[in-house]
């Protein structure tokens, strides 16, 4: 797990990864024929493999490096979608005025990534393809419905972020495939938060919920609730969800919906908190997003 | 198996054949013999080892060598100017920024990118920039002050 140091004295010790080979991308086709070879992972911000490849959790032979595809940078507006690129660094979604406008829920998810350091480096595509549990993006993109487009070989595909993390450390994506780019739709009357509890800046959550409502005449047409760090399927609370659809965005009803998800999520006792502290926050944390993203629905 | 891995580091060009995995900080101690980086907690966690990659602060602990090939990389050795100190380095000399200074050279090349683009930031604004370093000496008081202190006396020429 330790290799000696080089050029210090004999006691000293250091964690470095196994070997590996490297090759960086000039291109997303050039990238995709790189990623057809078997044990080869994608670095970008590499926050997350390379402490991982440290520890040899993680042990690819090759890293394709893609931090040179500048096409994939990007964070706009297209019509009625929000177009996120892979390559987008954390910072740069926490910046975007345009995002901030059709989804605070990102600016909220996003003050609260790791620290202002690694948010400069580390990408939006790299926190999903990460599939860490307790990642929050994956919880703001399925509260928005948001969309996973995927580079393959034939061409591409799209996949509901909801449909895309097969479980911890686990998505859909292929070898031979590169996440590319999310989409997530636009709808008018849209209101959104996130609301995150963790030790200290910079942790994981020890549990966080964001929702994101469509409400029309007084009442919600459409509700996502995604829940970070606690065992949701698919990051989401469906049943909460149901509750909420057709009804009016009252403190009744987000009461009830956060009873709800508190109910039918997952949490397991770990350092960060017992389980029935971390439902407690579900509940809290839910009732919380619920409430902001209501006032913030422009008329 | 070695690559050859070649950035500029301060303005001077260097070239080296290196493992694919040795990780920046590594390149620019025990290749490059510039030890004022320093190699903390190695989790990207504890921001010692934090030095510019093109303009922005990066945890060199967290990148491979090879991902800075053709970049441009600046240490705390490239803060000073013609041997006069960046303002930066000055203000934790007259505050008293640090006590065993092993998160010192992280925290002033923060606070140098962090200087560039808000010249004139408050309190909340500095403890925001430097979240992600750790100090277990100071209490963070003195480092703060040392920032702003940079920030009132900014040097003369551009």
């Amino acid at each position: 797990m330790v290799a000696h140091c080089p050029g210090r004295p004999n006691d000293a010790y250091m964690q470095v990864p196994a070997h590996v080979e490297y090759e960086r991308a000039t291109s997303v086709e050039h990238a995709l024929s790189l990623l057809s070879r078997p044990e080869t992972r994608v670095v970008a911000g590499g926050h997350s493999l390379i402490p991982m490849m440290k520890l040899r959790l993680a042990q690819p032979e090759l890293l394709v490096d893609i931090n040179g595809l500048a096409e994939l940078a990007f964070v706009a507006k297209d019509g009625d979608q929000l177009r996120i690129g892979a390559l987008a660094r954390h910072a740069d979604l926490l910046e975007s005025a345009v995002a901030a406008e059709c989804f605070p829920i990102f600016r909220d998810a996003e003050r609260m990534v790791a620290d202002p350091i690694v948010r400069l480096w580390g990408t939006v595509g790299g926190s999903l393809c990460q599939a860490d549990p307790s990642e929050d993006l994956s919880a703001a993109f399925a509260a928005a419905r948001a969309m996973a487009v995927i580079k393959t070989p034939d061409g591409q595909r799209t996949v509901p972020v909801r449909e895309f993390h097969l479980g911890p450390y686990e998505t859909v994506i292929g070898r031979g495939e590169l996440l590319v780019e999310v989409r997530v739709p636009v709808r008018p009357g849209t209101g959104s938060a996130y609301q995150k509890v963790s030790r200290r800046v910079g942790d994981w959550s020890v549990a966080a919920a964001g929702a994101v409502l469509a409400i029309n005449d007084g009442v919600m047409q459409e509700a996502g609730i995604g829940l970070t760090a606690v065992g949701a399927e698919h990051f989401v609370a469906a049943e909460a969800e149901e509750f909420l659809r057709g009804r009016a965005p009252d403190e009744e009803s987000f009461s009830e919906a956060a009873k709800l998800a508190a109910e039918h999520c997952h949490p397991v006792a770990d350092q960060r908190g017992p389980e029935d502290f971390k439902r407690h926050l579900v509940a809290e944390l839910t009732a919380r997003a619920l409430r902001r993203a209501a006032a913030r629905v422009s008329p | 198996m070695t690559i050859r891995v070649a950035m500029t580091v301060n303005g001077t060009e260097y070239a080296r054949d290196v493992e694919p995995r040795l990780l920046l900080i590594h390149f620019i101690r025990d290749e490059l013999g510039l030890t004022g980086s320093h190699w903390g907690c190695d989790t990207s966690n504890c921001g010692s080892c934090v030095v510019w990659l093109d303009a922005k602060p990066v945890k060199s602990c967290t990148l491979l060598a090879a991902m800075a090939d053709g970049h441009a990389v600046r240490t705390v050795e490239g803060l000073e100017r013609d041997g006069e100190l960046d303002p930066v380095q000055q203000g934790f000399i007259e505050c008293h920024g640090l006590q065993c200074g092993f998160c010192t050279p992280g925290m002033m090349m923060t606070a140098r990118w962090l200087l560039d683009h808000h010249p004139d930031p408050d309190e909340a604004q500095i403890r925001e920039a430097i979240s992600g370093q750790i100090c277990r000496c100071t209490g963070y008081e003195n480092i703060v002050r040392s920032i702003r202190w940079a920030a009132e006396h900014p040097r003369n020429t551009p």
